[in-house]
């Protein structure tokens, strides 16, 4: 069962590179075994290590720095999460602590795998989110951010509080730590039916 | 009301509207590969599902796999091999076809799907990959998906996708000489950057993209992810039903001539409407070749490196800035000239028959420069058959070029095989991220041909230069 969100106090790293791919979140060569777990030690370990495959930390990364080390929520830039598919960059997250993304856009497959991991993606515009990292990066430790899922709203360390869109059915997902799956299945007769005519409808597609 | 065809595709495959607005759309084929559908396999058993119809379900190896001639489940990259065999036993569990080390089918999914006739026009194809959008070149729509949502594809035959906005990109005139299908795409992510596509699904349209061969659509549409899009599509026409027509999954003859007219319809109808249109002409398009670290930093091979400091968006500032770094360039330098150690032709994006067909043309009599490791991966073991019975081996492997077996190689670093520390290459791929293809490894994205002729003078080269003599 995945983690449920509501809210959120935290400490917020600013990581504000535009494009950060899917790569950098999880290099591919720290996808070791088939599994979700034990990927944190992977997260971002193109920057957060001194020696490609060591794990000396880089102490200019920021999440290597305290308070950050705390973060659960990242300041990112546009298209964060681009790139590959690879969900592991999600679960790597997650692990490390990550509950909460905000950026100005993100990865379409990323965005959503976030969703389905308990992780919650919220888009705002670029000065804004620009604006909420001036204010963390000034006293980290104190000016936290507030996001708000039941709301639907960011609270900025100035008190400037920000409403942000998601769709009903991924919000209810990670309100109640759904099962897609499981939510999907109450409409199988609608699936099934669907299927009996499509495949009237289309019979060539059907092998 | 006029559609567009991503919205006639669209509608085809509604279960329903759900109350967020998002749709349960009918999901016609998923396809896995060992790295990602390893896990979405295993998941599905933990939670003690079962894929729905497994006939309409496919898997390749080719992400972890070798492509060393004489290869086993053994492979360089550290732990590969738990890959390899998990994904056989839940694929067998299954009862999915899977296209397995050994069978000339075999090969990299994006390659394999249309070969094979899985994806064709119309359909809904899903795949734990975010290239899938490759197979968008025959009129499907696909996508990529993460591990959870294909097994949500497979134990549901849905998935929830919220509409995307489309998007129409016309490539307009006729493509000059020595500029490819990986040029067009390639100069649209260099002037609307990477991030230009987020939240569309894109039609190319256009004569330059009615003109180009099949197998060079893929190659377009290969692309449309590093464009930011959710995907792009390419509507079919005649030769995409030529290309269709007596593959193995193909529709039987018995079904042709109904499943051809179903396809007929699949255009944007007149006057259909776009949330958003691009024109292009081609005539502007010279061979690309990438500087930086992202798709979008890219510059024709008559160019320079661009300087940061003409760029008024601080954050693109930022990031170019960032990739010199990483790239070891400056400001100013000719494009061409810039010296390489290393050459790859392969991937989803460049590995089929016309791309080594092309790039041999360029090889023919021709031999890499001294100290250039060079290296050619079919996109899959029909491709690699059907380039050797052409002899294409023996003009890249008599060029100095390693011939290998098909798979994914060194597209990515996966913790095995690659280039070096910090190795320049010219590359065929898609991505040239940060240590995507080895431990700080710089790579430049090109045309197989531009790829070719660079690993020939052993510097970055305007192909033009050498096709013309």
């Amino acid at each position: 069962m995945m983690d449920k969100f509501t809210t959120l106090n935290s400490i917020a790293a600013p990581m504000r590179r535009l494009n950060i791919d899917t790569d950098i979140i999880i290099p591919s060569r720290e996808m070791k075994r088939v599994s979700k777990k034990g990927l944190s030690e992977g997260l971002f370990a193109g920057w957060r290590y001194t020696t490609p495959g060591g794990r000396e930390e880089n102490p200019d990364f920021i999440l290597n720095q305290a308070p950050y080390r705390d973060s659960q929520i990242l300041l990112a830039g546009g298209n964060f999460g681009c790139g590959s598919s690879r969900e592991h960059a999600v679960w790597a997250l997650h692990e490390w602590g990550i509950r909460c993304i905000i950026a100005p856009s993100f990865g379409a497959i990323f965005q959503g795998n976030c969703v389905r991991n308990g992780i919650l993606p919220v888009v705002l515009d670029d000065d804004i989110v620009q604006s909420m990292a001036d204010h963390v990066t000034v006293n980290p430790a104190h000016n936290r951010i507030r996001v708000d899922l039941d709301s639907c709203t960011v609270t900025a360390p100035d008190g400037e509080t920000y409403g942000f869109e998601i769709a009903a059915g991924d919000r209810r997902m990670l309100l109640e730590g759904l099962d897609a799956i499981a939510v999907t299945l109450q409409r199988d007769d609608e699936i099934l039916e669907f299927q009996a005519r499509d495949r009237l409808r289309r019979p060539w597609v059907y092998l | 009301m006029a559609r567009n065809i991503i919205e006639k595709i669209w509608d085809e495959h509604k279960v329903a509207d759900l109350d967020d607005g998002s749709t349960l759309l009918y999901i016609d084929r998923v396809f896995l590969h060992e790295r990602t559908g390893s896990i979405a396999l295993k998941g599905l058993e933990a939670s003690g599902r079962q894929v729905r119809n497994p006939e309409q379900v496919f898997c390749a190896m080719d992400h972890i796999v070798d492509t060393f001639p004489g290869r086993t489940d053994e492979t360089v990259m550290p732990g590969g091999k738990a890959f390899i065999t998990t994904t056989r036993e839940a694929a067998h569990a299954a009862g999915i076809t899977l296209f397995d080390l050994g069978d000339e089918r075999q090969g990299i999914v994006h390659v394999v799907s249309p070969e094979q006739g899985i994806a064709y026009p119309g359909v809904t194809l899903v795949c734990p990959d975010s290239h899938t959008c490759t197979q968008g070149a025959v009129g499907a729509l696909a996508w990529g998906i993460g591990s959870t949502e294909a097994e949500h594809a497979m134990a549901t035959k849905t998935l929830v996708v919220r509409k995307p906005k489309t998007m129409r990109i016309s490539f307009d005139g006729q493509l000059p000489p020595g500029v490819t299908a990986k040029d067009m795409i390639l100069h649209l992510i260099g002037v609307h950057t990477a991030a230009g596509g987020v939240g569309y699904a894109i039609e190319f349209a256009g004569e330059a993209v009615r003109n180009l061969p099949m197998e060079a659509r893929f190659t377009l549409c290969n692309m449309a992810v590093e464009f930011g899009a959710w995907t792009g599509l390419i509507a079919p026409d005649p030769n995409t039903f030529d290309y269709v027509r007596g593959r193995p999954y193909a529709p039987d003859e018995a079904h042709w001539e109904v499943a051809r007219e179903n396809w007929q319809s699949l255009v944007s109808d007149p006057g259909a409407v776009f949330d958003k249109e691009i024109r292009i002409d081609v005539a502007d398009i010279v061979p690309q070749v990438t500087w930086g670290t992202s798709p979008q930093h890219t510059v024709g091979i008559d160019g320079q490196v661009p300087d940061p400091a003409m760029e008024t968006d601080l954050n693109r500032r930022q990031l170019m800035q960032n990739a010199l770094a990483y790239m070891e360039l400056e400001p100013g330098m000719p494009m061409e000239g810039i010296p390489i150690e290393a050459a790859f032709i392969g991937s989803c994006t460049n590995s089929r028959l016309s791309d080594l067909r092309n790039a041999a043309a360029i090889l023919k009599g021709r031999t890499v420069a001294a100290g250039v490791k060079a290296i050619v991966v079919p996109g899959s073991g029909l491709v690699k058959k059907a380039a050797e019975a052409e002899g294409l081996d023996k003009i890249f492997t008599a060029a100095g070029f390693e011939w290998r077996e098909s798979g994914c190689s060194m597209c990515f670093f996966a913790g095995g095989e690659n280039f070096g520390l910090e190795t320049r290459v010219i590359s065929s791929t898609n991505r040239n991220f940060e240590n995507r293809q080895g431990p700080r490894t710089r790579t430049h994205i090109a045309s197989p041909t531009t790829v070719a002729a660079s690993a020939v003078a052993g510097e970055l080269t305007d192909v033009r230069k050498l096709a013309a003599q």
